[in-house]
């Protein structure tokens, strides 16, 4: 372990307006409309139609594609029709619309799973329905299934570096042994000898807790994060945990490690210990007109107006919302769009937090390039970008680039940088495809 | 007097060997220059489109002047005609029509027509801002009015108007740059000679692009029962010509609610414009 250097951030104002709150359960909404694609990899088919009778946790939908997660009714009630909507991600997609009756029954099949195997506990996994709940949906159980013994660190994210959303945080102080007991399952049937816990300094109650949870197991260590963004990307905090350095085209697998949010380990956790799928996500609520920010579980499928209306409405026409943080996440220009799997939160903006500052002419102060955590060079990835030169953007590496915004965040000149390099990686996939 | 004769000497000297080195090169070291291939050049007009199916102008000169070669004298859309006459005299053949093309953009939504979703703040570009949600306009399939088009014409004859490309048909000429670039693949390379055309592509149902967008095509079939020639049908939800059978007599556009169909009056005849 040799961490010759620390990697870059910046430092973002935290505004962790809602941290120390609880959960609070969410009543099931009117109608949840469950999207059929929601995680990486293929779409799940619905298997129910309109005029069936579902239960909570009941499959609804499913995919015979490796890397898939299967989908499970969040209410109870009766399936009105299966449309084809517009989900967060902008794209046209087969939704399930569910009628809730407000009764919360689980279905017949909500039972713990029985685990004797390895075979068995990947098994679980898929069943539970989980996906990367980070924000990248990756399933479960696609990231689980290696061959045990070949991987020798388990990293457990709970840096929740982005501002504004401390849903993992209240995870990780309500559901501290859960969180444990699900780690302890990862390690035990995937033969994993160690495993890190990475929090970000921010949280000092969530980092007591683990502590006290794991006083006495060495196997199992809790790693305090420098407070800087993003130290919860997969890359950096593999590299701050371990000093491994993942390049561009490994997985983490090939550096020995798996990483996982917290609230993935919880949720499968959960199914392992009760039965119950995946089929509602804590978010955040947040954001200046919001009236009651807070931490909200939500059931799968309801709409984003029904989770703000939960939160008491917005005090004004919001100007910009965001789902996820405001350093990644993606503003949607309606609210009648579905909650789905990987969201962390819902952050509605006036005009005085979402203005469009004018663009102006790069200085060359070099700002971005003292940021970048990849150490990269904005500046001339950005110029590279202007030509179209997608030999100069493969040598500048812009395909390490993930999307973290730091540069633009730093940027005197308000240059949108992190979206030119979205399409400047989209470009070189391209041009390497042909 | 004596002091600058030298130096003046040794320059004159360093000159005179230079010239010969540089002379000798140019005599051993030359390559041939296909002399045809630099005349038919000289005629194409160098805006480098591909529309001809080589790789730029210099590619096609050359594979017109080597030996033997069977590749036709019609190829360049920019150059029509003239290029194409000049070239077959210079290759002593019949010269060869060109089909003239044009570029033509299969949407009407002007910002009057049809309204913006969102208030886009990202980079100015169509490709970008399909990225979000497909685009900024409440239509997804319509024209997104960054101009991705009008920056990459060599002719300057594509402009976005009123948030709506626009083709100017003289200058036009076809090479299908923009046709390539338009990340919404509304922009269709087609024969000049067609002056009927549908400007709607969008696939919503009829109900709901009338609600998104005043120009829009809803599918109403008027005119496939107005059209004599079989030759206008409603597929994905707007009216498709097919340009084989049309015959331009505009009894479509007469009928169309919408007037989404357009009907362009006959081409002047087209100036041959040079690039560089």
């Amino acid at each position: 372990m040799g961490l010759t250097k620390r990697l870059n951030g910046v430092h973002v104002d935290h505004s962790k307006n809602t941290a120390g709150m609880a959960i609070k359960r969410m009543e099931d909404p009117e109608k949840v409309y469950i999207p059929m694609s929601q995680n990486i990899g293929a779409p799940c088919k619905p298997l129910v139609k309109a005029g069936d009778a579902v239960k909570v946790g009941q499959l609804i939908g499913d995919s015979e594609g490796r890397i898939s997660a299967p989908i499970h009714s969040s209410v109870s009630g009766t399936v009105e029709a299966v449309i084809q909507g517009m989900t967060q991600y902008g794209k046209t997609d087969t939704s399930i619309v569910i009628k809730s009756d407000g009764k919360r029954e689980l279905a017949d099949t909500v039972v713990p799973p029985e685990i004797n195997s390895f075979e068995d506990f990947i098994n679980a996994a898929r069943d539970s329905g989980v996906v990367g709940l980070g924000g990248a949906s990756f399933p479960m159980a696609a990231k689980l299934n290696i061959k045990p013994g070949s991987v020798d660190y388990l990293i457990i994210n709970g840096a929740e570096c982005e501002p504004y959303i401390t849903v993992d945080h209240a995870v990780m102080v309500t559901y501290t042994r859960d969180i444990v007991d699900g780690i302890r399952n990862i390690m035990k049937w995937l033969q994993i000898p160690n495993a890190v816990i990475g929090i970000e300094g921010n949280k000092p109650d969530a980092i007591a807790a683990f502590r006290e949870v794991l006083a006495g197991d060495s196997a199992i260590k809790v790693h305090e994060l420098r407070q800087i963004y993003p130290q919860g990307a997969e890359r950096v905090i593999i590299y701050e945990t371990t000093g491994r350095v993942v390049s561009y085209g490994m997985l983490p697998l090939n550096a020995g490690c798996i990483v996982s949010n917290v609230s993935s380990v919880l949720k499968l956790q959960h199914y392992i210990k009760t039965g119950v799928p995946l089929v509602s996500k804590a978010v955040t609520v947040d954001g200046n007109i919001v009236v009651n920010p807070q931490n909200v579980e939500v059931p799968i499928g309801t709409m984003i107006s029904d989770v703000i209306e939960y939160c008491g409405g917005l005090k004004e026409e919001p100007k910009k919302i965001v789902l996820g943080g405001p350093m990644m996440g993606r503003a949607i220009p309606r609210d009648d769009l579905a909650v789905m799997k990987a969201n962390s939160a819902i952050l509605c903006f006036n005009g005085d937090f979402a203005q469009q500052r004018k663009e102006t002419a790069c200085i060359n102060c070099g700002r971005c390039v003292a940021t970048c955590p990849m150490s990269l060079m904005p500046a001339k990835i950005s110029r590279a970008f202007k030509d179209k030169d997608v030999e100069a953007l493969m040598e500048l590496d812009v395909l390490y680039c993930m999307d973290c915004g730091s540069c633009a965040y730093v940027c005197p000149a308000r240059k949108p940088l992190n979206f030119e390099f979205r399409q400047a990686k989209a470009m070189v996939m391209e041009a390497s495809k042909k | 007097m004596q002091a600058f004769i030298y130096p003046v000497i040794i320059a004159i000297a360093i000159a005179f060997i230079a010239s010969l080195l540089l002379a000798l090169a140019a005599k051993f070291m030359s390559v041939p220059v296909n002399e045809t291939q630099v005349k038919i050049r000289e005629q194409l007009p160098g805006a480098n489109c591909g529309a001809c199916g080589f790789a730029g102008c210099d590619d096609y000169a050359a594979a017109l002047a080597a030996e033997g070669s069977t590749v036709k004298t019609n190829l360049c859309v920019p150059g029509a005609d003239a290029a194409a006459a000049a070239i077959a005299a210079i290759l002593g053949q019949d010269a060869l029509d060109v089909i003239e093309q044009v570029a033509n953009v299969r949407c009407s939504g002007l910002c009057d027509s049809t309204k913006p979703e969102m208030d886009y703040q990202g980079i100015k570009t169509c490709a970008a801002a399909k990225s979000m949600f497909g685009g900024p306009g409440s239509c997804k399939f319509g024209c997104i009015g960054f101009g991705d088009c009008q920056k990459v014409c060599p002719y300057g004859a594509i402009e976005v108007c009123n948030g709506l490309a626009k083709v100017n048909r003289e200058v036009c000429v076809g090479c299908g740059l923009c046709a390539a670039t338009c990340p919404q693949k509304i922009i269709d390379i087609i024969p000049d000679v067609k002056r009927v055309f549908v400007a709607c592509s969008s696939a919503d149902k009829g109900a709901v692009t009338n609600k998104l967008c005043s120009a829009g095509c809803i599918g109403c079939k008027l005119c496939e029962k107005a059209c004599k020639f079989d030759a206008i049908h409603v597929e994905d939800n707007h009216a498709k010509i097919d340009p084989e059978k049309c015959k331009n007599c505009g009894l479509c556009a007469k009928a169309c609610p919408k007037k989404v169909i357009h009907v362009y009056p006959k081409p002047n005849v087209k100036p041959f414009v040079k690039v560089g």
